[in-house]
């Protein structure tokens, strides 16, 4: 072989392994799905948390390579970095500690103050059981369209945890539907807070919720976590650290760790759990036809869940004393949406009634949204894995 | 310190009890073969000799060297599975095969106990400590060459319990498979159930929608009673502390009233010309700094952009 034909060779070889030979049009597309989503996130303040790192993820997941070369580098091959990482979506242990920085952060006085809320975060679980029904519809086996259901929870972590465990093959467009519709919530929701309530329903002013002691934010953690999880002990991993987390905030004792959980840890996980999920969309098992369907029974739950909890609150109302009404434009925050769906309902509130504040009444829904849609979560787990 | 590496070890030590104890109850003896005739498997000797299947039927890997196998009621320590052979330590939901030929320096697998073809034969599985039973079984002595005797699902039925077992004969539906499951799955029944009951997914809507409900109406129920608990108490504490207050009232009254002491402290000070020692200054002129580009965060180099 003369040098030149070594050279030659050599640069050939190197030619098949590069993105530009091995680029197909599914590849293109993911880019700009990619691309898109990092512009939604930037441009639109759509959840640039989440986005960026999915968007990004999308980019890394979907530059061509030769998968025959045995060069270690795709997220599905065993032993590459990037499989590494993305243990902790397919083995499901980051979402659980999402939920431990959740629960470090969330504060659940609304709901220990007026516990009958917690039935509104019940309710709203009816977009994930609704969507199910549609999904098994439109021809999903019953744990596929489990794992789709879900997205209703408006809850990503849940989300990934559940159809890692459910159906791992369409985990990809199952987050980033979730993803998507989270971020979409300021768009959906509103409308349909409208069409479902009337302007004197809009206008009910809830009294004040009352303080709530120390020692009564330190027991809601534990009896919370053990009630829950002795009713559905498959939501352990999710339910029992979203406790463990509201108790290091809340028993005073464990300053440094609460923070840690709620800052360094979420931000770390958060960042290592948007990147692989987005890694994850291969375009070869994501542009599917199920990832339409998947987007669509999303936007499907998304709106069945929003307007259970209004109608719920509307049914509610009927119960109870008049001075005891509860807004419906709280309702919609049933999903678990935090804090986003919660504003929403303050912000239409004063929209109405410039002083009529709802933003602590919609927070009690919305932490028990967090709550309802991990119960959820494990009754499909205990059903269906 | 001691107090709290007393407390670490207790609690490393319960673990580490609990653990083990727990591993070692969910060894199970499987499926076993009396006699050998050739249509089964062969050891790695190339002889057909009985055999008995264990499984571990826990969800963690479990380590199974220093238990004790045996097939006499009045020694419970016969056959010591051996210590320092990585293989005897089981995957979760799996099996292991040991050979009844009477040859232990065959290896880790081979026992020093044969079975007696044609009447009862007795096994059984013993903790570490030769004491505890894990599992045990009588092979019915009418079980002829090439039949086992399995148990109908991998690992379930408990101890000693005949009915949970059943003779293959290596038939279609009574197939014979060492170091195997005893049922063959291809698909999740669970998911099979669901889609041939419930194709609509009303049962599971109606199901699931009561299970949040009622983990959600539970924890709200408790709540309340939590609320009007603490109400009480605070209540309670309220009026305990108004009483003493009424009582010191009552008390100090004509020592010490607010104008009283008001008054005094007026006139001490009118006396005394007293004043608080203050070091700060309060004015109306603007205060100016030292300018420094090397104190300014405008100018730092790790600055992030912000939109």
């Amino acid at each position: 072989m003369s040098f030149s034909d070594f050279i030659m060779q050599n640069l050939q070889e190197f030619w098949h392994l590069t993105g530009f030979y091995n680029a197909t049009w599914e590849h293109l597309v993911m880019l700009a799905v990619g691309l898109f989503f990092i512009w939604l996130a930037i441009k639109k303040n759509f959840e640039p948390m989440l986005l960026v790192p999915i968007g990004f993820g999308i980019l890394i997941g979907n530059i061509p390579f030769n998968t025959t070369a045995g060069l270690e580098i795709g997220i599905y091959e065993e032993g590459s970095v990037l499989n590494i990482l993305y243990n902790g979506v397919s083995a499901g242990w980051y979402p659980p500690l999402i939920f431990l920085g959740i629960g470090a952060m969330t504060d659940f006085s609304a709901l220990i103050a007026n516990p009958k809320l917690m039935l509104i975060g019940a309710a709203a679980q009816f977009g994930i059981f609704g969507a199910y029904m549609v999904a098994l519809l439109l021809g999903f086996a019953p744990d596929q369209a489990g794992a789709i259901a879900i997205i209703g929870g408006a809850d990503g972590p849940t989300a990934i945890f559940l159809s890692s465990k459910l159906a791992p093959n369409l985990m990809g467009a199952i987050a980033v539907s979730a993803y998507s519709y989270m971020a979409l919530v300021p768009v959906i929701q509103p409308p349909l807070m409208r069409l479902f309530t009337t302007k004197k329903e809009r206008l009910i002013k809830m009294k004040p919720a009352r303080a709530v002691s120390q020692n009564e934010k330190i027991i809601f953690p534990i009896v919370g976590m053990i009630l829950t999880c002795f009713v559905v002990p498959s939501g352990i991993p999710l339910l029992g650290m979203l406790f463990f987390g509201n108790l290091l905030r809340e028993c005073g004792v464990t300053n440094r760790l609460a923070k840690t959980a709620s800052n360094a840890l979420t931000d770390i996980v958060t960042i290592l759990l948007g990147m692989t999920v987005g890694a994850s969309t291969q375009a070869s098992e994501f542009l599917t036809g199920d990832t339409i369907r998947i987007f669509l029974l999303g936007f499907m739950a998304f709106i069945i869940a929003s307007t259970s909890g209004v109608l719920f609150v509307k049914l509610f109302n009927l119960v109870l004393p008049h001075s005891k009404k509860i807004n419906p434009l709280i309702g919609n925050a049933g999903v678990s949406a935090v804090p986003m769906s919660a504003r929403i309902s303050n912000n239409l509130g004063l929209e109405y009634d410039p002083s009529n504040y709802l933003l602590m009444h919609a927070m009690g829904p919305n932490v028990a949204g967090v709550i309802g849609s991990a119960v959820a979560a494990g009754v499909l787990l205990g059903f269906l894995a | 310190m001691k107090k709290r590496l007393l407390t670490l070890l207790v609690v490393t030590l319960t673990c580490v009890v609990a653990i083990s104890a727990q591993g070692r109850r969910g060894l199970r003896i499987n499926e076993v073969m009396i006699e050998n005739d050739s249509s089964s498997v062969v050891d790695d000797f190339g002889k057909y000799s009985a055999w008995v299947e264990l499984f571990n039927s826990t969800f963690g890997p479990l380590e199974i060297s220093s238990v004790f196998l045996t097939n006499d009621r009045n020694n419970n320590t016969l056959y010591p599975v051996p210590l320092g052979d990585v293989n005897t330590e089981i995957p979760s939901r799996q099996h292991i095969l040991f050979w009844a030929d009477g040859e232990p320096n065959k290896g880790t697998f081979h026992m020093n106990f044969t079975f007696t073809p044609g009447e009862d034969n007795y096994v059984a599985i013993y903790d570490a400590n030769g004491i505890s039973l894990i599992d045990e079984i009588v092979i019915p002595g009418d079980l002829k060459p090439g039949q086992s005797y399995a148990r109908k699902v991998d690992g379930e039925g408990g101890t000693g319990n005949p009915d949970a077992w059943e003779v293959r004969d290596g038939s279609n539906e009574k197939y014979i498979t060492p170091s195997s499951n005893n049922i063959i799955k291809s698909t999740n029944s669970k998911v099979d159930m669901f889609a041939e009951q419930d194709a609509r997914g009303g049962g599971m809507a109606i199901m699931a929608m009561c299970i949040v409900f009622t983990a959600l109406l539970v924890l709200a129920i408790c709540f309340n009673i939590i609320n009007k608990i603490g109400a009480n108490i605070s209540r309670k504490r309220k009026i305990k502390a108004l009483a003493e207050d009424e009582d010191m009232d009552d008390h100090h009254k004509e020592q010490d009233s607010g104008e009283v002491i008001a008054a005094i402290a007026a006139a001490l000070a009118e006396h005394l010309d007293a004043h608080d020692r203050e070091n700060t200054v309060l004015t109306i002129n603007k205060v100016r700094k030292a300018y420094s580009p090397w104190s300014s965060k405008i100018y730092g180099l790790r600055e992030l952009p912000r939109r």
